[in-house]
């Protein structure tokens, strides 16, 4: 490949098509394949759809199915920190509600957004396993436990 | 593991407690440790869950079986210095009963550790989980190597005298489902683990996958040989980032010992396991859902028969297990049948992991013999209610079970016992709950759960459980009419009777439940308009006690809409008609003057 050529590639789209050569001969790859495409790109934008597509021999429609069954894949792009709110029983027992409240008002965002400046996604999610600790959310998978709404802002202030 | 004359401190580092600092605490006691030049001396072992979370991080001396709870980065150089440098003990750090006021520094001394019986959990919190050494140290494989040299018929019925039964929710026998399987002729056939644990407030799946991940793949090693299978999957879900990342070590290392691949351990078996990671769907836990989904496909259930023994994943005979029915397996093969069924009652024999969660003191994952009553677990193991608080109930099995009120607690642990009383051991989850929690808003809570979980394939579970639903909204607004109550009951009972899979059946058993035994509420919601737990918004009115009112102006300076007013003279007053019930006067006064009546 030429220099010039190098340049047009998009690093993104190279490492999508290891992905898909990682796979190429397992039973029921779909799944793994939307989760290593979403960590490539954030989220899973129309493009990569139709090249995971072309690469599995799938319709679209059936990724699409797929892809909007489970509650872990994003058609939409996503902030640069994800904020999951566990509101499972035990922290729903527990005041998770007044939690996600501070985290609304502090991030100004609601259950499946992204912030205006990009900066914090919330969701809600069913439970983290982590429900000794209850109420409990995740940030990049990092969990903060025994929360009272009043921590919030310092703790969504080490995430820029 | 161990080694001669050292002191060894295991410090859990499973999720919970990392939550909490541990992985922080870790690495300053391995500063402090080198910079007090006790390097000889210490050995520092970063275990799985141990259990206690409420009490993380904790750190266990060995031999001497202290137990330091909440332990901060802050407090290593003390305890380094006293406790490891030169024996002393630190009072501070030790736990205090919660009933007699009573320090206990041997956490074999604690109610919360003495009175359980660890089987599923005994390396859990006693071992590197990503060390096959410290595994194999405890005895481990010994119960695969006793299974390859047995007929595989004479596993199974191993397995099958022992008493142990599915540990997922359903509670049939494993080694009846094993035997179904192996029955089916096929040239090729599949084990698969269901590790997606997606019950909320359960989480014992997690701890044993996190803290022992090589029990799982040993049980399923001496499950496939004796059904005959070679291959198989660890479906987690994908909210486990550490358990996935602890199994993937732990196959690379028993790959490594030839106790996975081919000829295992030199005899004719060959076994290849894989991780499917899950993607965040409840309906998922359903075998058939979790094998479309491993297939690649929307995770839906279908109709049973053919059941997964007969027509499973890619429609080869499949024998599916939970995490913690694997984890028994072992144990079982080594010490044999008759050992296991020891504990227990007379049909449900063996030890139970329940995760203890919500208004109580000791939330964590305790392991007990099948029988035990809900009262010794929730007030001894347990330590009873958080703050002095009333019991209220105690809701088991997710939102697939019940709830079950003060008069049940006395009610033996076991399938039958439970499914009676209109609950069900399910995957193990107790989340207690006292006076603060009402009975209506928890039955809507798990129906939203359910009617949002449902893949939408069958009618009853789509539409029924969001009909539920929008009853009980209306109940909980102070909107709803006492025939509901029996719309509600037929609903529910409908649902159960005509959805496909256990989500739909199960889906209903909390408002049943809860009609059972709190009727009352509902009631008083439907017709006073009241709720006594004071959780449900719309039937709560706020008001200043001008008595307790100070005058501080606070409530009215942070009400959003303006609705409080009085002046240095004259208490506050809230005009309840434009009140918007936000709570935030509550929250802001000093002096407990704003009530909720």
């Amino acid at each position: 490949m030429c220099e010039e050529c190098r340049e047009l590639v998009d690093p993104k789209e190279v490492k999508l098509e290891e992905v898909f050569a990682k796979y190429k001969n397992s039973k029921g790859a779909l799944i793994p394949i939307l989760q290593e495409a979403q960590e490539i790109y954030g989220y899973l934008p129309e493009h990569v759809l139709k090249l995971i597509s072309q690469a599995t021999r799938l319709p679209v429609a059936k990724i699409y199915g797929v892809a909007t069954f489970y509650a872990q894949f994003r058609l939409t792009p996503i902030g640069r920190n994800v904020i999951s709110m566990c509101l499972g029983t035990a922290c729903h027992v527990r005041g998770g509600a007044k939690v996600l409240e501070a985290i609304e008002k502090e991030a100004q965002v609601k259950d499946g957004q992204t912030s205006e400046d990009g900066r914090f996604t919330l969701e809600i999610v069913n439970c983290i396993g982590a429900c000794g600790l209850a109420p409990v959310i995740s940030i990049n998978s990092n969990v903060h436990g025994k929360l009272v709404a009043e921590q919030i802002p310092e703790i969504l202030a080490q995430y820029e | 593991m161990s080694v001669e004359g050292k002191k060894q401190v295991f410090i859990c580092a499973g999720t919970g407690c990392v939550s909490s600092g541990a992985d922080k605490v870790v690495k300053k006691l391995e500063e402090e440790v080198k910079r007090q030049n006790l390097e000889d001396k210490i050995q520092l072992i970063p275990t799985g869950c141990r259990g206690f979370c409420e009490q993380g991080p904790t750190l266990v001396v060995e031999p001497s079986k202290k137990f330091y709870r909440q332990v901060q980065p802050e407090d290593i150089p003390e305890i380094v210095e006293k406790e490891l440098g030169k024996g002393e003990s630190i009072e501070k750090f030790f736990y205090v009963d919660p009933n007699t006021d009573q320090i206990v520094n041997s956490y074999e001394d604690i109610c919360f550790f003495s009175k359980q019986t660890r089987i599923s959990l005994h390396n859990c919190g006693f071992i590197d989980p990503t060390k096959i050494e410290d595994y194999l140290e405890r005895g481990g494989y010994e119960g695969l190597k006793k299974a390859l040299s047995m007929d595989p018929e004479k596993i199974i019925e191993e397995v099958k005298s022992s008493g142990l039964r599915g540990r997922g929710g359903a509670g049939f026998s494993t080694g009846l489902k094993w035997s179904l399987c192996k029955a089916t002729p096929s040239d090729k056939k599949y084990v698969i683990c269901n590790a997606d644990e997606g019950d909320p407030g359960a989480f014992m799946d997690r701890g044993l996958l996190e803290g022992d991940p090589h029990s799982i793949i040993e049980g399923m090693l001496i499950g496939a040989y004796a059904i005959g299978a070679d291959e198989g999957y660890v479906y987690v879900r994908a909210e486990y980032p550490l358990a996935i990342e602890n199994l993937q070590i732990a196959i690379k290392q028993a790959e490594e010992k030839n106790l996975l691949g081919k000829n295992i351990l030199g005899s004719d078996f060959s076994f290849k396991l894989h991780i499917s990671a899950g993607a965040g769907a409840f309906v998922c836990g359903e075998e058939t859902a979790l094998m479309a989904s491993i297939e690649g496909e929307r995770g839906m259930p279908r109709v049973r028969p053919p059941f997964p023994a007969q027509k499973g994943l890619w429609g080869k005979p499949t024998n599916i297990n939970n995490v913690e029915t694997w984890s028994n397996i072992p144990h079982i093969l080594r010490n044999g049948a008759e050992w296991y069924a020891q504990y227990g009652t007379e049909k449900s024999k063996g030890t139970k992991i329940f995760a203890l969660t919500g208004k109580v003191n000791n939330t964590g994952l305790v392991e007990v013999p099948m029988g035990m009553t809900l009262r010794e677990i929730i007030f001894e193991i347990g330590g009873g209610i958080q703050g002095g608080n009333k019991f209220k109930d105690v809701q088991i099995g997710g939102p697939s079970g019940g709830c079950l009120p003060e008069e049940m607690l006395d009610l033996a642990v076991d399938y039958e016992t439970l499914t009676e009383a209109g609950a069900m051991v399910g995957s193990g989850g107790l989340v207690i709950m006292d006076e603060t929690t009402c009975m209506v808003d928890i039955a809507k809570f798990f129906v939203n759960f359910s009617q949002a979980e449902s893949c939408g394939k069958c009618t009853p579970c789509r539409e029924g459980n969001k009909r539920m639903w929008e009853m009980l909204e209306r109940i909980t607004k102070g909107e709803g009419e006492l025939e509901d109550l029996d719309k509600l009951e037929q609903l529910a009972l409908t649902i159960k009777e005509t959805s496909l899979c256990g989500l739909g059946q199960n889906a209903p058993n909390p408002v049943l439940a809860t009609l059972k035994y709190f009727r009352d509420e509902f009631v008083e919601h439907i017709e006073d308009k009241k709720c006594r737990a004071g959780a449900c918004q719309d039937l709560l009115t706020y008001r200043i006690d001008p008595d307790k009112c100070k005058r501080c102006s606070i409530c009215a300076r942070n009400c959003p809409v303006n609705c409080i007013t009085g002046d240095k003279n004259t208490p506050y007053v809230i005009d309840e008609e434009a009140c918007i019930k936000c709570g935030a006067c509550m929250e802001r006064c000093k002096f407990d003057a704003v009530l909720l009546v």
